[in-house]
């Protein structure tokens, strides 16, 4: 296996996650557009780690999940939060601190 | 060899148009759960590369935990169960553009900097490696993660609790 398939399937999962987080303007979905880009680059770590035969790419990986499990409950505790306000997760809706 | 790219290429191509659905499909619930077969794809991809205690975690946080919790946003929010119009902002085409953008830079430098590069595969990483590379060198930035995991918890409670 080349390097390369594992760099150019999390390009493509990445950059699916920036276009996701540009278009919706549900906030749990611009949540999970994130989760693909934090997946992305969990493959990019594993792969590399594989890459060099060095156990730091699994062990950054794993860190990467636990901050995206912290990330997830304060995320979704803030959409609450809003949804709680404004009756409304739309993204766009939430304009208070424009000038 | 060829056996592992054929399966290689059948989860990328499955992960690919699930990520795609995620990020287009006018149904909440479905893009969730669409995210779990982009998040067990992933699992699937760590097993090619031998690393079989990041795809347990995988599951168990990833699929057991995270997706449970944003269905939960989901339910909490009283998202609409079946097709809703409004999932998305009217800046879409712009959001392609980037998105296309920035793949075809990162396809370019990746493609210049490895080129056809292969992954030898030497000695296995155990899950022992991983757990003495976790406590020996990397022990401090795991205390500095368990201390954030604290946090985001009390944080999360502090947010939502209704007073």
């Amino acid at each position: 296996m080349i390097l390369n398939q594992f760099l150019f399937l999390s390009a493509v999962l990445f950059c699916i996650g920036v276009y996701g987080v540009l278009a919706r303007r549900n906030g749990v979905l611009v949540l999970a557009s994130i989760e693909l880009m934090l997946t992305a680059v969990n493959i990019n770590f594993i792969a590399f780690g594989a890459f060099n035969h060095n156990v730091a790419g699994q062990v950054f990986a794993l860190f990467v999940i636990t901050i995206a499990a912290a990330e997830v409950g304060v995320g979704l505790a803030i959409v609450i939060l809003i949804f709680r306000n404004r009756a409304s997760i739309a993204l766009d809706e939430v304009d208070l601190m424009k000038g | 060899m060829v056996a592992q790219n054929v399966v290689f290429g059948i989860i990328a191509a499955a992960m690919i148009v699930a990520a795609v659905k995620v990020v287009t499909t006018p149904n909440v619930v479905r893009a969730v759960l669409y995210l779990v077969v982009v998040l067990a794809g992933a699992a699937a991809q760590y097993i090619l590369l031998a690393a079989e205690f990041v795809f347990a975690v995988q599951v168990l946080v990833y699929i057991g935990a995270i997706v449970i919790l944003f269905l939960f946003g989901t339910m909490l929010t009283r998202a609409p169960i079946g097709r809703a119009s409004d999932l998305d902002n009217d800046q879409r085409w712009l959001g392609a553009v980037v998105g296309l953008f920035l793949l075809g830079i990162l396809v370019a430098v990746l493609w210049d900097a490895f080129g056809d590069r292969h992954i030898h595969f030497g000695a296995v990483q155990r899950t022992s490696d991983v757990g003495n590379a976790i406590f020996g060198p990397y022990l401090i930035p795991f205390e500095v993660v368990s201390v954030l995991l604290l946090a985001a918890l009390v944080g999360s409670v502090a947010l939502a609790r209704r007073d």
